[in-house]
């Protein structure tokens, strides 16, 4: 008798403190791409961010994860849900930067913390930045200016460049062509989702070019690449790390061997954290991470390393700890600028093969201690 | 702009035109045959270059790939007829495209179920690999001159099979007049599954083709579907030498249009704005050259009006 009373105590406690932990939970919201054609991006930076999660055993964060099926409609609509019904602390996940337009710019006047996996585009870099906007990734220019300044410190005198005619297309012509010294032979802007590149491959080869970037995110590229090895042009080729991912290399094959692209990341980075994420990420998923698993995993770590430092109810303080980005990041350093983009350094990388798989290895560094272009017409 | 590579170009335009005959065949048929509008014949695309991409990593031959591609895109489309489309055929439009836009859905998440969310990996063989110099100098890729072949192949093999077989006869028949000739005792049941399945066939072949030099991922037909509509419209809904001249102009007019118009635009802008100006004039020339046939010609090029 007096034992089941001292259980039944002993459980209402532990209910108590449960209830009163759960009360002191950071609430996110994950609003990322889990089915269509760009599917593979978001379950990537999602199985890197609750990797973090779990590897770091901490009960501070509660979850919500949606799919926004790379609508911005769609997104809007999440992100209004996970505002009002589900009172979320954090916002975070998306992966285009069509839909991070369409939600950072509200839910971060509504005093939500947004830390972006992915997109990073210029308007929230420049004029239109914001406290409570961090970008965990990258601003969308920066891995294009990378390979702008490769191009020109590996002598090519005459690249041709294409992009999809779309904003993002826009901004990495525009990111390359700020650090390349060359000539351009051309330039071209293919439409969003063309999967059919043999026009513009012959006018690669009529062009007399000596190089080639291109920016194609997703199944464009491995279109392209393929189609290129195809042709026999055999003209080298940069590009930035979106068409060579891990998560697309196995179906680009043979055809990317040896291609040069740029990332703030590489799954070879030798510093502690990186080693512990490459092998837990394959042991948990059975594949190796790519780019975007490393963003959503850095992300994780610093919400986790925030969480530590400050509560969440003192915005300010809060804000304060995630500026101090004092977590241990995949890339090494990492940093936050004025504008709380990183500083980081952007790295050189070239396809190889390993065994059957299909990767990236470091082979130099582009840019180091790099500022994005925007963060001086940032005010706050 | 030299003759090289206008005659490069042509030849893309050309490939690029068999390739969209080859979706548009069934979708014309299906629709001049049973009056049924089937969004989901991009999804058997899909099928096709998935089970070709599987069967070829499995066995390592492409030759087993494209039979496996139009096995399993007939086996589905059969399926699908047989469960889904033939309670459609007394509905009204809307119905049918509600209907085969969840299909739509439901192959790609299945789809996804099956063979998860990363692009798969299909490739062109080794003995059709890399270029071939054609007369005059011309370097074009040998599997685009393939491509070019088998859908010449598959077009002459359908006109065929529609002027001079028994089948064919009966689906001249079913188009005319569908009540008729199932009085006359024609299976009409039957004809309407072997039709659906046909269709599915060719979407599958194409999708296994194109799949070796393009991406094999959830969601890739949906882009082909939109232009394999535009072209049954401008050949004339239901006809098939109308498909063959419809992507023949839409291809011959996309490459050229996106090729060309930067080019022209050149002459008196600056050489940014040209290109993207350029470039957005000619991914809509296709729909410019649509609406410019429905005027002068409401049924289409080969239409019945």
């Amino acid at each position: 008798m007096k034992l089941t009373k001292l259980a039944m105590l002993a459980t209402t406690a532990m209910l108590a403190a449960g209830a009163a932990m759960a009360d002191g939970k950071v609430k996110v919201g994950i609003i990322t791409t889990l089915s269509g054609g760009g599917a593979g991006l978001g379950i990537d930076a999602r199985d890197g961010f609750m990797l973090a999660l779990k590897l770091s055993g901490s009960d501070a964060v509660e979850v919500v994860i949606e799919d926004d099926q790379q609508k911005p409609e769609i997104a809007v609509q999440l992100a209004d849900k996970m505002i009002q019904a589900e009172n979320v602390d954090v916002l975070t996940g998306i992966i285009w930067s069509n839909l991070a337009m369409a939600v950072v710019p509200s839910a971060v006047a509504q005093d939500k913390i947004y830390l972006s996996v992915n997109a990073g585009p210029s308007a929230l870099a420049g004029k239109g930045c914001h406290p409570n906007y961090f970008n965990v990734a990258w601003q969308n220019d920066n891995l294009h200016e990378a390979a702008g300044a490769h191009a020109t410190k590996a002598g090519y005198a005459k690249t041709f460049i294409l992009a999809p005619n779309y904003p993002a297309g826009t901004d990495a012509l525009t990111g390359f062509k700020r650090f390349y010294k060359g000539e351009l032979a051309g330039e071209i802007y293919t439409k969003l989702g063309q999967t059919d590149y043999a026009a513009e491959i012959a006018q690669i080869r009529a062009s007399g070019a000596d190089s080639v970037f291109f920016f194609l995110p997703g199944g464009m590229g491995i279109s392209f690449m393929k189609q290129y090895a195809d042709s026999g042009v055999g003209l080298p080729v940069v590009g930035p790390a979106f068409s060579f991912d891990q998560g697309i290399l196995q179906a680009v094959g043979a055809a990317a061997l040896g291609v040069v692209n740029t990332s703030q990341w590489g799954k070879d980075l030798d510093n502690a954290a990186n080693q512990t994420f490459v092998a837990a990420f394959q042991q948990e998923y059975g594949r190796l991470p790519s780019l975007y698993a490393s963003q959503g995993y850095d992300t994780a770590n610093l919400l986790l390393s925030a969480i530590g430092k400050a509560d969440i109810a003192d915005k300010d303080a809060f804000r304060a700890a995630l500026k101090e980005a004092d977590f241990a990041s995949t890339r090494g350093d990492f940093k936050f600028g004025t504008n709380n983009h990183p500083v980081q350094d952007i790295y050189v990388r070239e396809v190889i093969q390993e065994g059957d798989i299909f990767t990236n290895k470091i082979i130099g560094v582009a840019l180091q201690d790099h500022v994005d272009a925007y963060a001086a017409e940032c005010k706050m | 702009m030299t003759f090289l590579l206008f005659a490069e170009q042509m030849l893309n335009g050309l490939q690029f035109g068999i390739m969209l005959f080859l979706m548009a065949a069934g979708l014309t048929l299906v629709f001049g045959v049973m009056g049924l509008i089937n969004l989901a014949h991009g999804s058997l695309y899909m099928i096709g270059a998935f089970a070709a991409a599987a069967v070829a990593g499995a066995t390592g031959s492409f030759v087993l790939a494209l039979i496996a591609s139009l096995a399993a895109a007939a086996a589905a489309g059969a399926l699908i007829e047989l469960t889904v489309i033939r309670r459609l055929y007394k509905r009204d439009h809307l119905d049918q495209v509600l209907a085969t836009f969840a299909l739509i859905l439901i192959l790609s998440e299945g789809t996804r179920w099956v063979f998860g969310s990363f692009p798969l990996y299909l490739d062109v063989p080794g003995y059709l690999s890399g270029p071939v110099t054609l007369p005059g100098g011309i370097q074009y890729p040998l599997y685009r001159l393939a491509i070019i072949v088998a859908g010449l192949v598959v077009a002459v093999g359908l006109f065929a099979l529609i002027a001079r077989t028994r089948i064919g006869i009966q689906i001249r028949a079913g188009e005319a007049d569908r009540e008729m000739i199932a009085a006359l005792g024609i299976d009409i049941s039957r004809l309407y599954t072997l039709i659906f399945a046909l269709g599915a066939a060719l979407a599958g072949l194409a999708g296994a083709l194109v799949g070796a030099i393009q991406s094999v991922q959830v969601g890739m037909g949906e882009s082909v579907l939109i232009l394999a509509f535009v072209v049954i419209v401008i050949g004339g809904i239901g006809s098939i030498k109308g498909a063959l001249v419809g992507a023949l102009l839409v291809g011959m007019t996309d490459t050229m249009g996106g090729v060309l118009l930067p080019r022209f635009f050149a002459l008196f802008l600056d050489p940014t704005a040209a290109t993207a100006v350029g470039a957005s004039l000619g991914s809509m020339l296709i729909y410019i050259m649509m609406a410019v046939v429905l005027i002068m010609r409401p049924s289409g090029l080969y239409g019945s009006a």
